[in-house]
């Protein structure tokens, strides 16, 4: 085995290995726009607090960290039971289920899904569905600015694709699991996510990140979503990754007129999460709506960057990001919504909240409107605040022990966010995690 | 003989530094129904939140026994579950918890103390529903947030129902009658007169004679500058009605002097 001393070369050992390999699996035609993303990568570099999108996230644990990939001869076969853990009961629908960034047929199930609905793994699909793959994979992220999305564009090997026909309604979900075992060693992956829909197709998809264990590892998912004219995707991110875990993930949204994004991004895990989400409203009349709970206490840290694009007339986009933060946590929103000169009679309404629940936690929001138009109506606004001594007290007068007060008013806190969740087996599931987040954070503050 | 279920002895608070009650003298029987009135500042409030359990004041003497008992030491949850209610002045909208959630929450957390078993849903929802006819509540109000978009009548219902499903041994009423026309104000005051029994005292603090036309107090006190200045009984009420409170200062100058 090859001793491999920096990091950079980690990288580059890899991206040789997958070029090798790219003529005996059909990937071929993808590898021009690997090699531009692989060129990238190396001139943006890993990024500085000295860029103003990445202020407040330290690079350093990933860029001291020598990762390992899990070649394909020494991956880690677990079983159905090793699963239970991390399946959201009741969910109905197909899952796919992605072990340190392979695809595990096994473990997968395309159940109930029409026959004309195409999900599967992308590394069999770019071999053999280029037609489909040419024009979106790695054409809406920007690999040339974006030094994660140039990582994972270069180094992609698999993640989940899906393709829904025109005027399809998806009735149930389907639900992508990516697991990281981190055996032997801080593992990287980089699960690449593609999802398009026709004109008027409807799908519900959740992606969820999870650790077998705690060790270190680091996930760099990319996920691209396409919505043709009239096309409707409610989407989930779930963040339950162990809090060893390092995450640094980007979502873009392609959307085209008519069309509606809803997306509800919930995070508890992780060591240190960074979500990039940018909505782009290419269409007249698109829509769509953001929403995001962080639950984190210890030393974790969630760093949450998105971008909301009005580029045509009639938009209409609504942000609700709220943060619970415990411990030493550490909390970032910058969410800018820009509202180009033409996209006249854009709605747009911003608002990020946050609870600070001990003295040493910490939340640093940005709330941005950019706008070019004259015609529009776009409001924005952030809190950070603490749990409310009076309705603590009214509660106390009630009979309600000081625990539960608080328990009661974090836990409403989050409900407003909690309410969007529309698939209820997710927000039951969520629930409890919060639950469970709760009694624990409780001591920081005040002895009850 | 009753024994006294309050008494406040001697009791000086102070908040911020500055001194609010200045010595007040009170004993309150089991059956009883109390009026402390008295102007703005006067104190009300503060002896209504002292006794509740509210932080940010400071206890500089005296004392409050209640049932016999130390009252002052007892955690606000505490003194909840042995029976004493405050109905707030300016109800708490608390967005994100779902009314019925907390007032079945509160009244188990009563019951459990009290070692009665804790009700489970069905029998929950037949005993709230019964107390806000009486109180001539919306059902609706069950499944909105506590207190949240509820119009001033509403919240001050919403108290009276809370008085009535944990059924205290001392209610305390916080200008209960503060903000309600008469036709909530009759609605309120019934709710309270339905709670009215040998058992149980009630302390009314007010700051107009109005609300005691409907509940009728055995006695009535006039606090002025942090103390009580005159103690009589119902019709002491209706002189402060008419002549104002300007009188009692007078006349408690009279009597330093």
């Amino acid at each position: 085995m090859i001793r491999i001393s920096d990091d950079r070369d980690v990288f580059q050992a890899r991206f040789d290995e997958v070029e090798r390999q790219a003529n005996a699996n059909g990937s071929a035609w993808f590898e021009p726009r690997r090699r531009e993303a692989m060129a990238s990568f190396a001139s943006l570099g890993w990024p500085s607090s000295r860029q103003e999108a990445w202020r407040h996230f330290d690079a350093g644990p990933l860029r001291r960290t020598t990762f390992r990939y899990v070649h394909d001869p020494e991956r880690v076969r677990i079983g159905r039971e090793a699963l239970a853990q991390f399946q959201v009961h009741c969910l109905p629908g197909a899952q796919l289920v992605f072990v340190d960034g392979y695809f595990e047929p096994a473990l997968s199930t395309a159940r109930a899904l029409p026959p004309t609905v195409f999900a599967s793994d992308l590394a069999s699909a770019i071999g053999h569905h280029r037609a489909l793959l040419e024009a979106h994979l790695a054409r809406h992220a920007s690999f040339a600015t974006q030094p994660f999305v140039a990582l994972n564009t270069a180094l992609l090997h698999d993640g989940a694709c899906v393709h829904v026909p025109r005027g399809v309604v998806v009735k149930d979900p389907i639900h992508v699991l990516y697991l990281s075992t981190g055996a032997r060693g801080p593992t990287v992956s980089h699960p690449r996510t593609i999802v398009l829909l026709d004109e008027q197709a409807q799908l519900t998809l959740v992606e969820d990140f999870v650790s077998l264990g705690n060790e270190v590892h680091f996930t760099n998912p990319v996920s691209e979503i396409v919505l043709g004219r009239g096309a409707v995707l409610d989407y989930y991110k779930l963040q339950r990754e162990s809090k060893s875990a390092l995450h640094v993930g980007a979502l873009e949204v392609a959307q085209a007129a008519d069309s509606n994004f809803r997306s509800t991004s919930i995070a508890f895990g992780g060591s240190r999460t960074r979500n990039d989400l940018r909505c782009v409203l290419n269409g007249e009349g698109s829509s769509c709506s953001l929403h995001g709970l962080n639950v984190i206490g210890d030393h974790q840290m969630v760093d949450d960057f998105t971008t909301i694009v009005h580029a045509q007339p009639h938009g209409t986009s609504q942000e609700l990001y709220k943060s619970i933060l415990d411990g030493h946590a550490e909390g970032v929103f910058h969410g800018t919504v820009f509202v180009a000169k033409d996209a006249q009679k854009t709605s747009s309404r911003q608002v990020n909240r946050n609870l600070v629940l001990s003295k040493d936690a910490l939340m640093n929001t940005k709330p941005e409107l950019q706008i070019h138009a004259d015609d529009v109506k776009c409001s924005h606004g952030a809190t950070i605040g603490e749990l409310e001594e009076d309705a603590l007290f009214y509660l106390r007068t009630r009979g309600l022990d000081a625990k539960t007060a608080r328990r009661i008013l974090t836990y409403a806190f989050a409900n407003d966010v909690l309410e969007h969740i529309q698939l209820e087996p997710l927000r039951k599931t969520v629930e409890l995690d919060l639950f469970h987040f709760i009694p624990a954070g409780m001591g920081a503050k005040t002895p009850c | 003989m009753k024994k006294p279920l309050l008494q406040v002895r001697g009791l000086h608070v102070e908040a911020g530094g500055n001194p609010i009650l200045t010595g007040i003298d009170l004993e309150l029987y089991p059956g009883e129904v109390h009026a402390i009135m008295g102007p703005n500042g006067s104190g009300k409030s503060t002896l209504a939140h002292v006794l509740a359990g509210r932080d940010g004041y400071t206890v500089t003497a005296g004392d409050v026994l209640y049932d016999g008992k130390p009252l002052l030491d007892l955690e606000p949850e505490i003194r909840a579950r042995e029976g004493v209610f405050l109905a707030f002045q300016y109800p708490v909208e608390i967005p994100g918890v779902n009314n019925t959630y907390f007032l079945k929450a509160a009244l188990n957390a009563v019951r459990k103390h009290r070692a009665e078993s804790e009700l489970d849903a069905m029998d929950f929802l037949a005993l709230v529903r019964e107390k806000m006819k009486l109180l001539e509540m919306d059902d609706s109000l069950l499944g909105r947030p506590v207190n949240e978009g509820f119009s001033g009548g509403e919240k001050k219902r919403n108290e009276i129902l809370q008085m009535a499903l944990l059924e205290p041994r001392l209610a305390i009423l916080d200008e209960t009658d503060s903000g309600l026309d008469i036709d909530a104000l009759r609605i309120v005051a019934r709710g309270v007169e339905a709670m009215r029994n040998a058992e149980r005292t009630i302390l009314v603090v007010t700051h107009y004679q109005r609300l005691l036309d409907y509940i009728v107090p055995d006695y009535v006190h006039v606090l002025s500058r942090g103390r009580i200045a005159k103690s009589g009984d119902k019709d002491l009420a209706l002189q402060l009605e008419e002549k104002g409170y300007a009188w009692i200062d007078a006349e408690t100058a009279e009597r330093t002097r």
